[in-house]
C-alpha cells in the first residue's frame, strides 16, 4: 500500500515469476556443471526424453482444473505403448496408413479408460482419486496379463515400425528437433488455445473453482468433468505411444510413477489440487523444472535414491514460494 | 435470584452490528421464552451462550457471578446446554452411549451395564422408560432422537437448557409429550430458554417472554400480560422505512405459471403467477420452504408433481439447463458457495450460461463483444469494481450480488427468481439491489423473490404469498400487505383462532 502500485518491488516479482526464476537458475547451474548441457544435442535430447511427460502432464492439468485427480495415467500410457507394438506386426497391411490405425485405436482406447473414470467421478460421483485408483491397478493389470509380463518387441525391419521408431528417434530435417517434441508443441499449443479461447476451457476452470455455481448457472458441469477425464486418457494413451517410439518397445513397465510427476508438473506450475487454477505455460515449466532437476543430477552422478529426496524437497519448495506470493497478493 | 443473567450483549460480524444492547434474565425453574423475527438476534445471542461466538461487549452472570465463556467446554462446565434443530448426535451409538459421551473417554474399558443403568434412570426421569438404552439412536423417530439429546445434556448436571425452535420437526402428539418433558424439568429446578415462532406455544408452556428486534432487546414481560396481537406487535413495531425506490410502469402478460407444484418431503400445492413487470414476493419462517419452492421451478430439484408455463406454454423442466433455456434465472440464496465464481473475474462470472449471444462458432470466445457487453453491464447496474477483470471475491457483498444476476441479463432472461437478495449486505447496498430489481421488473422482467424481511416485502412487492410448513398459507397485496398480516400468516395465527 506504501509503494506506488505501478512499481511492483523486486519481492513481488521475484514471487509471481517464481517458477521461471527457478527454471532459469537450474539452467544455469546445469550449464556450469557441464560445458555438454549448452549444447544443441543434449537439449534436444533431454527435450525428447520430457515428451510423453509433458502430454501426462497436460492431461493431468484439464483433470486438475475441474478439481480431481488422475491417478490411472501411468497404466493408460503402458496400454497405450503396449497396444501400439503389439498391433503393428498383427496388422495385415504396412506403412502410416497402418500407423495411423494403430495410433488411433491405442489413443482410442486410452480415451475410453478415461471415460470410464469420467462417467465413475462425474456420473457415479466416484472421489476421482478412488475411481483412478482403481483404473490405474485394472490397467497395469491388464497391461501385464496382454504381454505375459515381458516386453513386447517387434520386427525393427517392418515398415510401420521404421516410421514409428524414425518418428522416435530423429528430427526434423536442418534444424534436429526431434519431432516428438514438436508433436508436443502443436499439442501445447492447441490446448493452450482450447483453455483460453473456447468456452469449453473457460467453464472447465470455472466448474472446478465452483462445481454448484456452474450447475446452478444451467451448465453441465458434469460434462466437463467427464470429458477432462476422457481427454486426459487420450493423452496418456498417446504419451505411451511416444515412449515405445522412442525406446522401440512396448513393456507393460511403461509409466510407474508417471502420475506422481505429472502431478508433481502441475503443481510446481502453480495449479490448485481443488481446481479452478492453473495454465498449460505454467505447467510445462513445471514439466521442464523436474526434467532440469535430474538432468543436473544425473550430470553430477547422484545416485538414483537420493534423486528422489531432492526431488521432493524441491517440489516442496516450489509449492511453499507459491503459499508465499499468494498471501504477499493477499496482502497488496 | 436470576439463574441466567445476559447483559448489554453487543456483537459485531465484520464491521455490522448483530447485537447491540441485547440480554434477558431467567429464574430457576422458570420457562423463559425467547422471541423476535428472523434476523432479530436470538439466535446470535444464545451461540454467545453456547460459547459458539464470543461476545464484543456486555456481561453474562450464572447464578450472580460473572462468568466468561469463550469456548463450547466453558459453557458445559458452567451447566448450558444448548439443544438446536439438528442434533448433534451420533447416530450409529447407542442411546446409552449417547447420552453418556463423554464418560465414553474415561478409563481404558466402557462398562456398558453401569452406563445402560444410568441411561435407564435419566430416561425414566423424562417419564420416556420405553426407550431401550441398547438401541441405535439413528433408528429412533425425531421426537426420540429429541429426548436423548435432553438426557445427554441432564447427564452433565445442566441447569440451564436452552430448546431453539424444539417443536418445528414434531407432531402435535410429540409436541404434547415434549412439553411435558419441559414441565417436570422446569419444575426440578432447570432454567429452561425457549425459542418458537409459534405464538400459542409461548402461551400455554412459558411463564415470561423477552422480545429482541434488530440485535437488542424490546422487553420482558409476564406471558399472562401479553395476548397475541400485543406480542406481535412488539416484535415488528417500527414504521417502513421510506429507502424503497418508486418503481414505475404497469404489470403486463402473465410471464410464469406454477400450479400445484409439490417438491420433496416438504412442499406441496404451490400454485400463483406473475406477469412481465411484477415483483411477486415470497413470505414466510426460514424451513417454510420457500427456497425448495424456487429450487424446483429452476430445476436444481425434482418436481414431483405440478405443471410450469411460461409465457402460457407449459415447460418440462428437469435441469437448470431447461430452466435457462425457458427463461428462467436464479439468484441463489448462498452467493458466495453458488451463485458467484468468487475466483474469477467479473467478465467470467457474466459470461457463466448456457445461453452466450456473444460465442462464435464453436464455442469460440469474442473477447471484445464480451467485454463490450460486460461493461455495459457494468455501467447499468452501477457496479462498483476496479474493472471487469477484477475477481468476483474481492468486490462487496452488494456488487457480488450484482455480479451474480449479471449472467441471466446476458441470457435475456424473462423470468427471475431471487432468493434472499439482500441477505448479508449493508444498508446502502440493499438499495442498490432494489434500485436492480426495480430496472428489471421496469424492462418487462417478472421477479419473484424470497425474503426473510418483512419490510422488504412490503416496499418492494406487488403482492406477496407467504408460505408456512410447505403450503401456501395466504397471498396479501395493497392494504392488506402489512407485517401483521405476513406474520399472522406465517405463524398460523389465522388458523388458532
Amino acid at each position: 500500500m506504501s509503494t506506488n502500485p505501478k512499481a511492483p518491488s523486486l519481492v513481488s516479482i521475484l514471487v509471481t515469476y517464481n517458477i521461471y526464476f527457478m527454471l532459469a537458475a537450474l539452467a544455469i547451474i546445469s550449464t556450469l556443471l557441464s560445458e555438454h548441457f549448452l549444447t544443441l544435442q543434449n537439449l534436444f535430447n533431454l527435450l525428447r526424453q520430457l515428451a510423453p511427460l509433458a502430454l501426462v502432464s497436460i492431461g493431468m492439468l484439464l483433470v486438475i482444473l475441474t478439481g480431481g485427480i488422475d491417478l490411472s495415467v501411468g497404466s493408460v500410457a503402458a496400454i497405450g505403448g503396449m497396444g501400439v507394438a503389439m498391433a503393428m506386426p498383427a496388422l495385415p497391411f504396412d506403412g502410416a496408413t497402418a500407423l495411423f490405425v494403430c495410433i488411433f485405436g491405442a489413443v482410442l482406447f486410452g480415451a475410453l479408460l478415461g471415460a470410464i473414470n469420467g462417467v465413475l467421478v462425474a456420473g457415479f460421483g466416484m472421489a476421482s482419486f478412488v475411481a483412478t485408483l482403481a483404473m490405474m491397478t485394472m490397467a497395469r493389470g491388464l497391461a501385464y496379463m496382454l504381454s505375459n509380463g515381458q516386453p513386447v518387441r517387434f520386427p525393427r525391419d517392418l515398415p510401420t515400425a521404421q516410421i514409428l521408431t524414425g518418428f522416435g528417434s530423429k528430427g526434423v530435417p536442418g534444424i534436429g528437433l526431434p519431432w516428438p517434441v514438436l508433436a508436443v508443441l502443436v499439442i501445447i499449443a492447441l490446448f493452450i488455445f482450447l483453455l483460453r479461447r473456447t468456452n469449453w476451457g473457460r467453464l472447465t476452470v470455472a466448474t472446478g473453482s465452483n462445481e454448484d455455481a456452474v450447475r446452478l448457472a444451467g451448465l453441465p458441469a458434469w460434462r466437463y468433468k467427464f470429458l477432462a477425464f476422457t481427454l486426459c486418457g487420450a493423452l496418456s494413451a498417446l504419451a505411451g505411444i511416444f515412449v515405445t517410439a522412442r525406446t522401440a518397445v512396448g513393456t507393460p513397465v511403461t509409466g510407474i510413477g508417471l502420475e506422481l510427476d505429472a502431478i508433481a508438473a502441475c503443481v510446481i506450475g502453480g495449479a490448485l489440487l481443488s481446481g479452478g487454477r492453473g495454465t498449460v505455460t505454467n505447467t510445462m515449466i513445471g514439466v521442464l523444472i523436474l526434467g532440469l532437476i535430474g538432468n543436473i543430477m544425473n550430470l553430477m552422478s547422484v545416485p538414483a535414491y537420493p534423486q528422489q529426496i531432492i526431488k521432493g524437497v524441491i517440489i516442496i519448495l516450489a509449492v511453499l514460494m507459491q503459499g508465499i506470493g499468494a498471501r504477499t497478493k493477499r496482502r497488496v | 435470584m436470576d439463574r441466567l443473567d445476559m447483559r448489554q450483549i453487543s456483537k459485531e460480524f465484520g464491521g455490522i452490528a448483530a447485537l447491540s444492547g441485547a440480554g434477558f434474565s431467567a429464574r430457576a425453574g422458570e420457562v423463559h421464552a425467547l422471541m423476535g423475527e428472523n434476523g432479530a438476534g436470538k439466535s446470535t445471542l444464545m451461540k454467545i451462550l453456547a460459547g459458539a461466538y464470543t461476545h464484543d461487549g456486555g456481561e453474562i452472570r450464572i447464578g450472580g457471578e460473572p462468568v466468561s465463556i469463550s469456548n463450547p467446554q466453558d459453557a458445559i462446565r458452567k451447566g448450558i446446554s444448548i439443544i438446536y434443530q439438528e442434533f448433534s448426535l451420533a447416530s450409529d451409538l447407542t442411546v446409552a452411549e449417547n447420552i453418556l459421551i463423554e464418560t465414553l473417554g474415561h478409563g481404558l474399558f466402557v462398562d456398558r451395564r453401569a452406563m445402560d443403568a444410568r441411561a435407564t434412570e435419566l430416561l425414566t426421569r423424562m417419564g420416556f422408560d420405553d426407550i431401550d438404552p441398547g438401541e441405535i439412536a439413528g433408528g429412533l423417530t425425531i421426537a426420540r432422537q429429541q429426548v436423548v439429546e435432553i438426557c445427554k445434556a441432564l447427564s452433565r448436571d445442566c441447569s440451564i437448557l436452552v430448546l431453539d425452535e424444539p417443536t418445528a420437526v414434531l407432531t402435535t402428539h410429540e409436541t404434547e409429550k415434549l412439553f411435558d418433558l419441559v414441565r417436570r424439568l422446569r419444575d426440578q429446578g432447570v432454567c429452561i430458554v425457549y425459542i418458537s415462532h409459534r405464538l400459542d406455544e409461548i402461551f400455554s408452556l412459558c411463564d415470561r417472554v423477552t422480545v429482541l428486534k434488530d440485535g437488542a432487546t424490546v422487553g420482558t414481560w409476564e406471558t399472562a400480560a401479553l395476548d397475541h396481537k400485543s406480542l406481535v406487535n412488539l416484535m415488528i413495531g417500527r414504521e417502513l422505512k421510506d429507502f424503497f425506490p418508486e418503481r414505475h410502469g404497469t404489470p403486463g402478460e402473465v410471464a410464469l405459471e406454477v400450479e400445484a407444484l409439490a417438491a420433496g418431503t416438504l412442499v406441496s400445492d404451490i400454485s400463483f403467477s406473475v406477469r412481465r413487470g411484477e415483483v411477486l414476493g415470497i413470505g414466510g419462517l426460514v424451513g417454510a420452504g420457500r427456497t425448495e419452492v424456487l429450487r424446483a421451478i429452476f430445476g436444481a430439484d425434482p418436481l414431483s408433481h405440478g405443471e410450469i408455463r411460461i409465457d402460457g406454454k407449459r415447460h418440462v423442466i428437469r435441469s437448470p439447463g431447461n430452466a435457462v433455456r425457458a427463461g428462467i434465472g436464479l439468484v441463489p440464496e448462498d452467493r458466495k458457495q453458488q451463485g458467484c465464481l468468487l475466483h474469477m473475474p467479473i467478465l467470467n462470472n457474466a459470461m457463466l450460461t448456457p445461453v452466450n449471444p456473444h460465442l462464435g462458432f464453436l464455442g469460440l470466445i469474442r473477447e471484445a463483444r464480451e467485454r463490450g457487453a460486460t461493461e455495459a453491464l457494468r455501467s447499468r447496474l452501477n457496479l462498483k469494481a476496479a474493472s471487469i477483470d477484477a475477481e468476483a471475491g474481492t468486490l462487496s457483498g452488494g456488487n457480488q450480488q450484482k455480479v451474480a444476476i449479471m449472467k441471466w441479463l446476458v441470457s435475456g432472461c424473462e423470468v427471475l427468481l431471487l432468493d434472499e437478495p439482500t441477505r448479508g449486505v449493508d444498508v446502502g447496498a440493499k438499495v442498490e439491489i432494489y434500485r436492480v430489481i426495480n430496472e428489471l421488473a421496469a424492462n418487462g422482467a417478472a421477479v419473484v423473490m424470497v425474503s426473510s424481511e418483512m419490510l422488504e416485502l412490503i416496499g418492494m412487492c406487488d403482492r406477496v404469498i407467504v408460505m408456512r410448513a410447505g403450503r401456501l398459507a395466504g397471498e396479501l397485496s395493497g392494504a392488506q400487505l402489512t407485517e401483521e398480516g405476513i406474520i399472522e400468516l406465517a405463524m398460523g395465527r389465522k388458523h388458532v383462532h
